[in-house]
């Protein structure tokens, strides 16, 4: 089944603004929120003067660029509580990510954040065609992680039926989805596309037996071939979430069913688009990393925050009828980016490759090691248990082909080695897919 | 007529062959001939079994890739040029093999055993019959 496109804007009055008007409230918000976070937050105030800028200097849009930027070590550094703009006892909740070294981090929200957070989230689900008549089963980690929660808030602020199913116990989350009759679902889209094949394993027909509608996949980076794996596998619309706990979690920005890139919630953040090396602001349409500005938050709010995340903006009107503009996918990241034989490596490039190719799941691993002083880049790739062929040549094949759109693709040769079906690790948060054994 | 082969995908890497092996002895399937193509990295096992699918659902519960393929399995006399007549008429008719392995029955007075891989098997059936070479059929090998 799929999801009907109409009346799927939840708040018009901020989607679909004109782009002055959006303009002319960001630059007020920011405003509000600079003052804030300079009487407030130490390490601003420090950068600001360091500076030599003062509150009133940030008079619109236009002057964000003088402003100081925040990093994660930030987040770390004034971990729990060094980075609060409003009294603890104005915080409501607290979220964080287990941090993949050393400490956690951790975001503080007032009420009013926690209700901003859900609404972003409600947008996103209407966008996906979510209304009150549907049942949304969430299998995302409840918990510290924004996933579970923030999409839990999201469904129940539309009037959805919300499932909270957390995460994993995959056999128990198709039968719910079966009973239930759950018509969409928020989780990430490896665990979805393990879901939808332990469903086909199963022997389900989701056309038949479920009675899913869509998606909102998110939490890792993804690709337009997934999409189709997962709308295929599912029979659903599969839209795309982004977020992260430093400025909200998940509904920072989403995909409406134009499916065109994601709209950011443009009331709540700024977005920029900034050269990772020289910190200069890069043109809309140009590649570079995601930097957000939070300008309704008030616990924590973040001047510049530094996603390391890279991607495109898109300011161009979408068919939908929002006005916001959307991010495009994100093609890789500042800090996970492998360096081989000088060449620089994107996880997501490999994966685009391999969802590409008939014959191989979409489950990959990459290894990375160094051999007499020189690079090597293994790829792993599992082979489709239902289609394998017997023939040497046809298996020979799949792995040239692979080869030579990695070649072309990435720049660079690799080794590609078939493996067994569901073989290689499965994982019901972020997937593991880089094993960087080189000793440098 | 043809005979269902199983194949079975490995990974060049130690103790999977015993895992596949291990998976068809404790279902009790008997394994009637057997060939392995293999590359430097990777291997195809092709098995001919006395039951089939219960040798497909092992292997699957052991976490192996199966495929089931038809075979024409021809039964020659175990004498000197049989195999070559075979052959030879295939190749005469314009039918490429795409593969091939031979066995020996113990059981049915040493005859030989001949399994052919071709992607019309029912031409190629029609032109070996048609000369008299008997085709064996599923549980008579
Ligand atoms: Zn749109």
């Amino acid at each position: 089944m799929k999801a009907p496109k109409t009346h799927n804007i939840l708040s018009p009055e901020y989607e679909c603004m004109s782009r002055d008007a959006i303009r002319q409230l960001q630059g007020e918000r920011l405003r509000k929120v600079v003052k804030r976070e300079y009487d407030n937050v130490p390490i601003y105030r420090e950068r600001m003067d360091a500076k030599g800028i003062k509150p009133e200097d940030i008079k619109g849009v236009e002057d964000l660029r003088y402003l100081p930027f925040t990093n994660k070590t930030d987040l770390r550094d004034e971990f729990p509580f060094g980075l609060l703009a409003a009294p603890k006892s104005e915080i409501v909740r607290i979220q964080g990510s287990s941090g993949t070294t050393g400490k956690p981090i951790v975001s503080g929200y007032t009420q009013n954040d926690v209700d901003v957070w859900t609404e972003m989230v409600a947008r996103a689900l209407v966008a996906a065609g979510g209304t009150k008549e549907d049942i949304v089963q969430v299998c995302y980690g409840y918990g510290l992680f924004t996933g579970g929660l923030g999409a839990h808030q999201g469904a129940t602020k539309i009037g959805a039926m919300t499932v909270p199913m957390s995460s994993g116990n995959t056999q128990r989350q198709i039968m719910m989805m079966k009973e239930l009759g759950s018509t969409m679902l928020c989780c990430t889209p490896s665990y979805a596309t393990y879901l939808g094949e332990t469903i086909r394993d199963m022997g389900i027909d989701p056309k038949k037996e479920l009675k899913l509608k869509s998606g909102c996949f998110g939490a890792e980076p993804w690709s337009e071939e997934m999409r189709g794996k997962i709308e295929e596998l599912l029979d659903i619309d599969a839209c795309d979430i982004y977020g992260l706990t430093e400025i909200a979690g998940p509904g920072v920005a989403f995909e409406c069913l134009e499916k065109k890139g994601m709209h950011i919630n443009e009331d709540h953040v700024i977005p920029e688009i900034i050269d990772p090396v020289t910190e200069e602001q890069l043109p809309y349409g140009t590649a570079g990393e995601l930097v957000f500005t939070t300008i309704t938050k008030e616990g924590m709010p973040m001047l510049r925050y530094r996603t390391h995340d890279i991607c495109v903006i898109n300011a161009e009107p979408c068919a939908c009828g929002r006005t916001t503009v959307r991010m495009g996918r994100i093609t890789g990241r500042t800090d996970d980016m492998m360096v081989i034989r000088g060449v620089n490596v994107f996880p997501s490039q490999i994966e685009s490759v391999i969802v590409s190719v008939k014959g191989v799941a979409p489950f990959y691993m990459i290894i990375v090691d160094r051999v007499n002083y020189t690079d090597t880049l293994e790829i792993q790739v599992e082979l489709d248990g239902e289609n394998f062929s017997d023939t040497v040549s046809d298996l020979e094949k799949i792995r040239n082909e692979i080869a030579e759109k990695i070649k072309s693709v990435v720049g660079i040769s690799a080794k590609i080695t078939l493996v067994n079906a569901k073989s290689l690790p499965r994982s019901e948060g972020k997937a593991k897919r880089v094993i960087d054994n080189r000793k440098i | 007529m043809t005979v269902r082969q199983i194949s079975v995908f490995i990974e060049n890497k130690p103790g999977n062959m015993v895992k596949i092996t291990d998976a068809l002895g404790n279902a009790g399937v008997d394994i009637r001939a057997m060939s392995l193509a293999d590359t430097q990295d990777f291997g195809i096992l092709r098995l001919i079994v006395d039951d089939t699918d219960r040798a497909k659902k092992a292997l699957k519960d052991a976490g192996c890739i199966t495929s089931i393929t038809d075979v024409i399995v021809a039964e020659l006399p175990d004498v000197p040029g049989a195999m070559t007549k075979t052959v030879r008429l295939l190749a005469e008719h314009g039918i490429n093999i795409e593969y091939i392995y031979a066995f020996i029955s113990q059981e049915k007075n040493k005859k030989a055993y001949i399994v052919f891989r071709i992607k019309d098997t029912e031409n190629a059936s029609k032109v070996l019959t048609d000369e008299g070479i008997v085709l064996a059929g599923e549980g008579v090998i």
